[in-house]
C-alpha cells in the first residue's frame, strides 16, 4: 500500500493533455478551415451531361429513316482497381473485346482521369450489354452510361444523312463549351448541316456517387439540374423507298442519281455510288470502318452528286440551244442540213450520221452536234450581240442562269461549282480578240472545259420541267418540335428564257424517247421526256449521262444520272432513270421492263476496281 | 462517508456505468449510420449495426452476470485466465486465419475471435493479481523484471502477429509501473528511444551519429567538470552513446530491410517525409476530409456523406471518429471527447480510492488501457498520430473487443463495489 499515495501520475495529466490537444487539432480541421467541406462536396457531387435525344429523321412521306438506339459505355474507375481487381479474361470475354485493348485503354486512362469512371469500352450493344449487365456485380469499379446512336432501318441515304464522329478539338473550342471530349457531332451530310436543330441542348444533373462512382441519388433534390431540350425531328425531301431502289440500281456502279421535284425543288434521291450502309458509321466499330471505307479504291466516302464534276455533254445541248434562241440567234424552226460532222476554221466535230434536221425538235431527239456547234458559233460571231467574247459573254450568263458554273445552294456543305468558262479565262489562254466560236467549239456541246455536277444537270431538267423556273434544290422539307411545323421558304429562280420557248423544246425531249436517242427506253405505262449524253473521259470510257422528266404534263419528278466509265447515255444512265421514274410514277415496274431492270441490277462496272478483301473486313453491329 | 459505508456492498459507481452505456449507443448510431442504405432494417444480423446490437446485449449480460461474481474468485482466476489468454493467442498461430497482413484472429464462423483484445484484460488482471501478493512491492529487480515479464509475453506474441496497434496498447502499463514506483528516468529513457527513432527514420543516420557523439561529448565535458572521477557515471554516458549508435544503425536496417514498402510509406507520410493523397495517404486525407466538413455543428445523423459513401476505409472500425466528426460536428466531437475524459478520470478516481492492491493496479491499468486507445485511435483519424488500427473503445464495430472492454469495466465495478470489504 506504500506506493498508493504517488498519486494519478502521468495517466491524469495524460488525459487532459491529449484531450486539449485533440480540440485544438479538431477546432482547426472542423471550424477554421473550410477547404475540407468543398473536398467533401466534390468527393461525391458529380456534374453529369444528360445527352438529349437527337432529332429523328423522316422522309417525305413519313417513314423513319434515322432512329435513335440505345447503346451503352461502360466505364472504369482506375483508382479503384487496385481494391477490386478486374477479371480481365470475363470482362473481355462478355463485352466481345481483347485483353490487349483493355490494358491499352487503361494504360490511356490510369495517365488521364485515374480518380472519375472513364469510358473504357464504348457504344456496347444492348444485347451485349444484356449479358454484361448480369455479372456487373463482379465488377465493382465498373460503372456504365447509357447514350444514343443512329440506326438506319432502311440503310440507305448514307450521303445525304451523313454520320455523327466525336467532336474534333477544333470543334470544341469554337462551340464556345458546348461540345466535350466524346460528345458526337453531326460530321457529313445533313446531321453536319442541320446539326444544331437536331441535336437539341444538353441538360446537367448533379448526382451524388460512392467512392465507387455509382450513383446514390439526385443532389439537392436536383433543384440546380437542368433538364435537356430533345431536338428537332426532321422531315426531309426524300422519298426512301426511291432512294433505296435507286440504290441497287447503282450498285456495283460509280456515279450519281438527283431527283428532284421541280415545283418545290425538293429533292426525292440523292445517290452517290458506290454507297454503303450507313450502319457502318455508327456504333462500336465505326472506327474501324471508316478506315476500311477511306482504303476502298471505289472512294464510296465522297459525295459524288455535288462534289463529282463531270462534262455535261450532249445534257447541256438543250441549254445551250436555248440561249442561243433567247438572244434571237436562229428560233425553234431553223432547219439545217447535217453532213455528218461540224467543220469550221479548221475543226470538225463528228456526228453521227448525215441527215436533214426540219426543226429544233428533230436536232435535239437526235442530238446533232453539228446543229448545236453552228447554232453555238452562229450566237458568238453575231456581230449585233457585239464582238465574239461580248457574245460569248452573254451566252455564259444566260448558261449560267440555269445554276451552272456555281453552287445552287443546297443544304449540304461540300457542293462544288462545276465550271463554265469565263471569256477572261480565253483571253487569257488565247490573248484578247485572238478567239472565235471555232476555238471554243467544244462548250456548244457540253464538252472541253464544261464541268457540271449531276445535281446541277438534275436541276436544269427541273427548270426545263417548269418552263424555265426552278427552286434552290433541298433535302429539308420541314422541321417539326412540339407538334409545330418550322418549314424553309422555298427559293425561286428565274432562268431569264420565254415561255414560248419551251413546248418546242419539250416535245423534242419527249421525241427523244420515242423516236431518238432514247427510243429502246419507251414505255406504254407512263411518258416521260428525256435527253442522252456521252461525256468524254480522257482516263478511260466515257460516262454515261442521262437527264429526265416525267409525266409531260405537270411533271413530278426530274431526274439526272451519271454513271462513269459506261459509255453511251443510253445504255446505262437512260434505264436506270427511267425505271427509277416508272417507279416514282406508277409504283411498281411493269412486267415488260423487269428484264430491263434486272439487267441494271446485275451490272457490275467496277469489278476491275474493287479490292474484294475490303469490304469483306467490315463489321456491322 | 457513513452513509456510503452503509450502502457500500452494492454501490456501483453510477459515472461510468451512465458514461458506458452512452458510449455504446453513440457507437451504435454511428455505425448504423456509416451502413444506412436509405432502409431502417435495425436489427438485421447481416449487417454491422445488426450485429452490434446483438453484441451489446451480449456484453451488458457479461456485465452483469461478471458483477454476480464472487470477488475473491474473479481475483484468483487472473492468473488462470492470463494462462488461458496466452495459450489463445499462440493458437492463432496454429489455426487463425490471416487477415490484412496481422494474424490475429480465430474464427468461430459466427465470430471472428480476436484473442489480443482479451489479453488486455488479462493481463492487468495477472498484473494486478501478482502485485497483490503479500511479499511483492514492485522495488526488487526480479519482482520488476517478472512485472515486466507479465506484460511483455503478450505484447511479444501480438508483435509476432504483426498487430502494431495492440502491442503499442501494452506499452501503456509503463504508466501503470510508473504509478507503482518505476523512476521517472525509466520514462525518459523511453523517450529518448523514442526521438532517436523517429530521427532515425527522418534524419541520415551519419548524420545522426555525428549529432549523438557531439550530445555525449558535451554531457561527458560537463560532467567531468562537475563530477570528476565519477567513473560508474561516465561509463553508463559512454555505454548509453554507444547503444544509441548501434540502435540508430538497427532501426535504419530494419526500416530498409524489414519493414514492408507499405509500412515504410505509412511511416514517411506520417514523419511528413512523404506526401501522397492517392495512395497511402489517401485514407488519412479522406478521413480528415470527413471530419473537416462535419464543421461546428455536422452534417446531421445519416447525412455523412464521407462515411455513407465509401470514402472513407474501415469506417465502422478504426475510423468511427470520422462518421461522428462528419455527422455531430466539433460539438459532436467534444461531447465525445468529454465523456472519455469524464470516462477516464472518473477511472482514475476509483483507483485511488481502492485498498487493495489488486483493485488499483487493476483499474489504474484498465483505465492505461482505454486511454491509449483513445489516444491513439482518434490521434490517427485527426492526423496526429501515424495510422494504426486500433479500435475506439465502446464505439467501434467488433464483438470481440465490446466484450473485453465491457468486461474490464464489469469487473472494476465489482471491485470498487467492494472497496471497503476487507481481505
Amino acid at each position: 500500500m506504500s506506493n498508493s499515495e504517488n498519486g494519478s501520475g502521468l495517466l491524469s495529466i495524460g488525459v487532459y493533455i491529449v484531450a486539449i490537444v485533440f480540440l485544438i487539432k479538431l477546432f482547426t480541421l472542423q471550424i477554421t478551415n473550410p477547404t475540407y467541406k468543398l473536398q467533401a462536396r466534390n468527393n461525391v457531387v458529380k456534374k453529369m451531361t444528360i445527352y438529349p435525344s437527337r432529332g429523328l429523321i423522316l422522309d417525305r412521306n413519313g417513314k423513319v429513316i434515322v432512329s435513335n438506339d440505345a447503346v451503352y459505355d461502360i466505364n472504369i474507375q482506375y483508382n479503384q482497381l487496385y481494391k477490386f481487381p478486374l477479371d480481365t479474361l470475363l470482362f473481355c470475354e462478355l463485352l466481345m473485346t481483347t485483353p490487349e485493348f483493355v490494358a491499352k485503354r487503361l494504360d490511356e486512362i490510369k495517365r488521364t482521369t485515374p480518380n472519375k469512371p472513364t469510358p473504357i469500352v464504348k457504344m456496347v450493344e444492348q444485347s451485349t450489354f444484356a449479358r454484361f449487365q448480369e455479372y456487373l456485380y463482379q465488377f465493382p469499379a465498373v460503372t456504365y452510361t447509357t447514350r444514343t446512336i443512329r440506326r438506319y432501318p432502311h440503310g440507305g441515304g448514307a450521303h445525304v444523312l451523313g454520320y455523327l464522329a466525336e467532336a474534333t478539338p477544333k470543334k470544341i473550342e469554337s462551340s464556345y463549351g458546348y461540345y466535350e471530349l466524346g460528345d458526337y457531332v453531326g460530321t457529313t451530310g445533313l446531321e453536319s448541316y442541320y446539326e444544331d436543330y437536331l441535336r437539341g441542348k444538353k441538360g446537367f444533373t448533379y448526382q451524388i456517387m460512392d467512392v465507387r462512382g455509382r450513383m446514390q441519388g439526385v443532389y439537392k433534390d436536383g433543384t440546380d439540374d437542368i433538364r435537356p431540350i430533345s431536338g428537332y425531328d426532321m422531315v426531309t425531301s426524300l422519298d426512301i423507298d426511291l432512294q433505296t431502289y435507286g440504290e441497287k440500281l447503282m450498285q456495283n456502279k460509280l456515279g450519281s442519281v438527283v431527283a428532284i421535284e421541280p415545283s418545290t425543288g425538293e429533292v426525292l434521291a440523292y445517290i452517290s455510288s458506290p454507297g454503303y450502309d450507313p450502319n457502318l458509321l455508327a456504333g462500336r466499330y465505326r472506327g474501324h470502318n471508316f478506315m476500311e471505307l477511306n482504303k476502298d479504291k471505289t472512294k464510296p466516302l465522297i459525295n459524288r452528286p455535288i462534289s463529282a464534276m463531270y462534262p455535261p455533254g450532249s445534257t447541256f445541248k438543250i441549254p445551250s440551244t436555248l440561249v442561243a434562241f433567247n438572244n434571237g440567234v436562229h428560233d425553234p424552226s431553223w432547219s439545217y442540213h447535217c453532213s455528218g460532222a461540224y467543220y469550221g476554221g479548221g475543226v470538225r466535230v463528228r456526228c453521227h450520221g448525215g441527215h436533214f434536221l426540219p426543226n429544233v425538235i428533230s436536232a435535239l431527239k437526235q442530238s446533232c452536234n453539228a446543229y448545236s456547234c453552228t447554232i453555238f458559233r452562229d450566237m458568238v460571231m453575231d456581230s449585233t450581240l457585239g464582238s465574239p467574247e461580248q457574245a460569248y459573254k452573254r451566252w455564259r450568263d444566260g448558261i449560267m442562269a440555269f445554276g451552272f458554273g456555281n453552287v445552287l445552294g443546297i443544304d449540304m456543305t461540300g457542293e462544288k461549282k462545276g465550271n463554265i468558262p469565263s471569256a477572261d479565262y480565253y483571253n487569257k489562254i488565247y490573248g484578247r480578240n485572238r478567239w472565235k466560236a471555232n476555238t471554243i467549239i467544244s462548250v456548244a456541246i457540253g464538252q472541253g472545259e464544261v464541268l457540271s455536277t449531276p445535281l446541277q444537270m438534275a436541276n436544269m431538267m427541273a427548270s426545263i420541267a417548269n418552263d424555265g423556273v426552278y427552286y434552290t434544290p433541298r433535302l429539308l422539307k420541314y422541321f417539326v418540335k412540339d407538334k409545330k411545323i418550322y418549314k424553309p421558304t422555298a427559293e425561286k429562280h428565274v432562268v431569264g428564257i420565254p415561255e414560248y420557248f419551251f413546248p418546242d423544246i419539250k416535245a423534242a425531249l419527249a421525241e427523244t424517247v420515242v423516236s431518238g436517242t432514247a427510243a429502246r427506253l419507251k414505255s406504254t405505262d407512263f411518258d416521260f421526256a428525256a435527253k442522252t449524253g456521252t461525256a468524254q473521259n480522257p482516263h478511260g470510257k466515257d460516262h454515261s449521262m442521262f437527264v429526265a422528266y416525267a409525266p409531260l404534263d405537270n411533271p413530278v419528278i426530274a431526274i439526272a444520272v451519271v454513271v462513269e466509265n459506261s459509255g453511251f447515255g443510253a445504255t446505262y444512265a437512260g434505264p436506270i432513270s427511267s425505271l427509277m421514274l416508272e417507279k416514282y410514277l406508277n409504283d411498281t415496274i411493269s412486267s415488260k421492263r423487269l428484264y430491263l431492270e434486272e439487267r441494271m441490277l446485275k451490272a457490275n462496272l467496277i469489278w476491275e476496281k474493287q479490292d474484294s478483301t475490303v469490304k469483306t473486313n467490315m463489321i456491322l453491329r | 462517508m457513513g452513509k456510503a459505508r452503509q450502502h457500500s456492498q452494492n454501490q456501483y459507481d453510477s459515472t461510468v456505468i451512465i458514461v458506458y452505456l452512452l458510449l455504446m449507443v453513440i457507437g451504435w448510431t454511428a455505425i448504423f449510420a456509416t451502413q444506412y442504405d436509405g432502409t431502417f432494417s435495425l436489427f438485421d444480423l447481416s449487417t454491422n449495426h445488426g450485429k452490434q446490437f446483438l453484441w451489446m446485449g451480449v456484453s451488458c449480460l457479461i456485465f452483469f452476470i461478471i458483477l454476480g461474481f464472487d470477488r475473491l474468485l474473479l481475483m484468483n482466476l487472473s492468473f488462470i485466465v492470463y494462462g488461458a489468454v496466452v495459450i489463445l493467442q499462440l493458437s492463432v498461430f496454429v489455426i487463425g486465419a490471416a487477415t490484412k497482413g496481422n494474424l490475429n484472429w480465430i474464427d468461430l464462423g459466427f465470430f471472428k475471435l480476436q484473442p489480443s483484445e482479451f489479453a488486455k484484460l488479462a493481463t492487468a488482471m495477472a498484473l494486478a493479481k501478482y502485485l497483490d501478493t503479500p511479499q511483492v512491492r514492485f522495488n526488487t529487480l526480479k519482482q520488476r523484471l517478472i512485472s515486466f515479464a507479465i506484460v511483455g509475453v503478450p505484447l511479444l506474441i501480438v508483435l509476432m502477429q504483426g498487430d502494431a496497434g495492440s502491442a503499442l496498447v501494452f506499452l501503456s502499463f509503463v504508466m501503470v509501473f510508473n504509478r507503482e514506483g518505476l523512476s521517472n528516468w525509466f520514462i525518459y529513457f523511453g523517450l529518448y528511444i523514442i526521438a532517436i527513432s523517429l530521427l532515425a527514420l527522418s534524419v541520415d543516420k551519419f548524420l545522426l551519429i555525428g549529432l549523438v557523439v557531439v550530445l555525449f561529448a558535451v554531457i561527458l565535458a560537463y560532467i567531468y567538470v562537475v563530477l570528476p572521477r565519477e567513473r560508474t557515471v561516465v561509463a553508463i554516458i559512454v555505454g548509453l552513446m554507444l547503444m544509441s549508435i548501434g540502435y540508430i544503425i538497427a532501426i535504419d536496417t530494419a526500416f530498409h530491410s524489414i519493414l514492408k514498402p507499405h509500412q515504410q510509406d505509412r511511416i514517411n507520410i506520417i514523419i511528413g517525409k512523404l506526401e501522397d493523397s492517392k495512395g497511402v495517404g489517401y485514407n488519412l486525407e479522406q478521413s480528415k476530409i470527413a471530419i473537416g466538413s462535419g464543421g461546428p455543428f455536422g452534417k446531421g445523423w445519416l447525412q455523412g456523406t464521407q462515411t455513407r459513401y465509401d470514402f472513407v476505409p474501415e469506417m465502422t472500425t478504426d475510423f468511427i471518429f470520422c462518421s461522428i466528426g462528419e455527422e455531430w460536428g466539433f460539438l459532436g466531437s467534444c461531447v465525445l471527447i468529454g465523456l472519455f475524459v469524464l470516462l477516464l478520470q472518473r477511472l482514475i478516481t476509483v483507483a485511488n480510492r481502492q485498498r487493495t492492491v489488486y483493485a488499483r493496479v487493476y483499474i489504474y491499468s484498465i483505465s492505461s488501457i482505454i486511454f491509449m486507445h483513445f489516444m491513439v485511435n482518434i490521434g490517427m483519424t485527426i492526423g496526429l498520430l501515424p495510422v494504426i488500427g486500433i479500435p475506439l473503445p465502446f464505439i467501434s464495430y467488433g464483438g470481440s473487443s465490446l466484450l473485453s472492454f465491457s468486461a474490464m469495466l464489469a469487473i472494476a465495478m465489482k471491485m470498487d463495489s467492494e472497496r471497503l470489504m476487507t481481505k
